[in-house]
């Protein structure tokens, strides 16, 4: 009896991801710097864009350049199309049910002081708490501050362990009847940690305790959706995710949302004025006062389809792919130590060199045309736990390659041959 | 590799592996601190001074090569000098490392060694931050200075 023949299945294709390919769409990348190729690995700081996302944005201005909200006439109406079509996609892409939770702000850091000054201002009391984490970025920090110390409450913060990872009894500890709200990142820019935060939500949720989610590095690196993560509210940057600068994104829940009061006031963010009173427009324009960047959302609507368009987790593999190889290369360096070593870990490598400022690796990498971050990444509360001024960091995108890595781990090579 | 051999001379290297006056004075009469927020540099320049003349200056605190070597330097030139002669050298100095002016060799001494800097316009405030602090230091501010 012939043996039966399994069919010779190939590997099959997990991903088809072909970096040269993104490259192509991304112009800037095709540069020299300083005789070298540009190897852009400051991707944490801001993405490059795809010419995806320029065209969008020069077609507007060429085409339908109008304000928003209150003309009759074709521009306008196709503007405010546009822009509210824009809001339907980052409600898809973020998986919110409802395009009314779709705030647009400037940044990740006017989601959190808009989320501060309304909802903080209208729940804090003397003596309530507001419970952030170690690890976050200062626009995490000083928002809650503010308010906190306006309104005479306490800013808490849960404890991080040498990996660089939140410490999930210390966290719950801090979750009292007096805390009002939890503000977490999804991703520290500054240790690569990507924090559980589903389950942050849930034993918050357990104690009635909204929460807030930074997530600025998180959008462009992993898949995100605030219906499974049940946060309250969770705020990115268009810029960190091949977007333009200058428009971001605040979710909330629409039950918060349209209890909290506006937070500036001014054109469309009304209903009705009068000198005696003024009705306030329905959300989400009630936060949305003035004339907004209208080429902003539309931007970012080019950049989060192209995003779902090769797909987050074929991202999120080249990504953690490229991490895993750097993580190898560089900690096999002499004298090079890990700034965050989080079992999970995506798309930053934070390191310190023994002898060696991070200002100066940053310097020597730059003649190699490897552009790094260099400093505190506007975590110095993280810098101080480690005992460190400042560490270097790598980031990785969408179009960052092995052959890129190679020349990072290169450029620390030289920097120890300068250093000696 | 050019640029980085004229920023990286053998003496600032050096100087920032072993940084003279490197240390506090015990009762200064003249002290203030400096902090580049951009990289966390941080450093601290302590003077005793004898009428207009500075008898003796020294530095704590850390930073990049480029900001130790720059504050251990300073030092070293400044003991004997007088306030007046201080402030000339930093205007010296700040043309030196911004490229302006170009001061003699004659002029700038040992400091001369810097002039590579001004090709890294980025690295301007590492060279000049213990002089901004010693600047700070000599006008008696209490408010750290910045170089933001
Ligand atoms: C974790 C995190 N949160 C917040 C921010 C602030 O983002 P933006 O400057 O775009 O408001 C950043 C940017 O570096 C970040 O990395």
């Amino acid at each position: 009896m012939a043996v039966a023949k399994f069919p010779d299945f190939a590997q099959p294709e997990v991903h088809d991801y072909n970096v040269e390919r993104v490259r192509a769409d991304f112009p800037i990348l095709h540069q020299k710097v300083h005789g070298h190729p540009l190897v852009y690995l400051d991707n944490a700081a801001t993405t490059q864009k795809p010419r995806q996302v320029i065209d969008a944005i020069t077609h507007y201005y060429e085409h339908d350049n109008a304000n928003i909200h209150r003309g009759v006439h074709t521009l306008s109406q196709r503007a405010t199309d546009e822009y509210e079509h824009a809001r339907r996609t980052a409600q898809e892409f973020l998986g919110a049910e409802d395009c009314r939770e779709i705030i647009f702000v400037r940044s990740t850091t006017e989601a959190i002081n808009l989320v501060a000054q309304t909802y903080g201002r209208q729940n804090l009391k003397p003596g309530d708490e507001v419970l952030i984490t170690a690890m976050e970025h200062h626009s995490d920090i000083v928002p809650w501050q503010m308010i906190c110390e306006e309104k005479q409450a306490k800013l808490r913060v849960a404890p991080i362990n040498e990996a660089g990872e939140l410490i999930l009894e210390d966290f719950e500890r801090l979750l009292t009847s007096k805390t009002k709200l939890v503000a977490i990142a999804h991703l520290s820019n500054a240790l690569g940690t990507v924090n559980p935060v589903r389950r942050f939500v849930e034993m918050a949720h357990a104690k009635n305790i909204p929460v807030m989610v930074d997530g600025a590095q998180a959008v462009a690196r992993l898949p995100v959706n605030v219906r499974e993560l049940d946060c309250d509210f969770y705020a990115f940057s268009g810029h960190k995710i091949y977007g333009p600068t200058g428009i971001g994104v605040l979710y909330g829940k629409l039950a918060l949302l349209e209890a909290m009061p506006p937070y500036q006031g001014g054109g469309d963010m009304i209903s009705s004025v009068a000198f005696e009173r003024t009705v306030y427009n329905k959300v989400p324009h009630k936060f949305e006062a003035g004339t907004p960047d209208i080429s902003g959302p539309i931007g970012l609507k080019a950049a989060l389809d192209y995003v779902t368009r090769l797909g987050i987790e074929n991202i999120e593999r080249h990504e953690n792919e490229l991490l895993e190889y750097a993580t190898k290369r560089v900690s096999a360096l002499p004298g090079i130590r890990l700034i965050g070593t989080a079992k999970n870990k995506a798309g930053v490598l934070s390191f310190v060199m023994e002898g060696v400022h991070p200002h100066d690796i940053g310097t020597i990498l730059d003649q190699e045309g490897i552009a790094i971050r260099t400093g505190h990444h506007c975590a110095q509360p993280v810098m101080e736990r480690y005992g460190i001024p400042a560490t270097a960091r790598a980031s990785f995108g969408l179009y960052n390659t092995r052959e890129e890595i190679d020349a990072l781990v290169s450029g620390i090579k030289k920097v120890q041959e300068v250093f000696g | 590799m050019g640029g980085l051999r004229d920023l990286y001379q053998e003496v600032i290297l050096e100087h920032s592996k072993v940084p003279r006056n490197y240390r506090e004075i015990a009762g200064a009469d003249h002290k203030a601190e400096g902090f580049n927020p951009l990289c966390g540099d941080r450093f601290t320049v302590y003077l005793h001074l004898d009428g207009e003349t500075i008898r003796d200056i020294s530095f704590q605190g850390s930073g990049c090569a480029i900001s130790k070597a720059s504050a251990s330097m300073m030092t070293q030139t400044l003991k004997g000098k007088t306030r007046d002669e201080a402030e000339k050298l930093f205007g010296k100095f700040h043309d030196l490392v911004t490229g302006q002016g170009h001061p003699s060799e004659s002029e700038m001494g040992k400091l001369a060694v810097f002039s590579g800097v001004s090709e890294f316009p980025a690295r301007v405030k590492c060279a000049t931050l213990a002089w901004h602090t010693l600047q700070a230091a000599l006008e008696g501010q209490q408010d750290a200075v910045s170089t933001e």
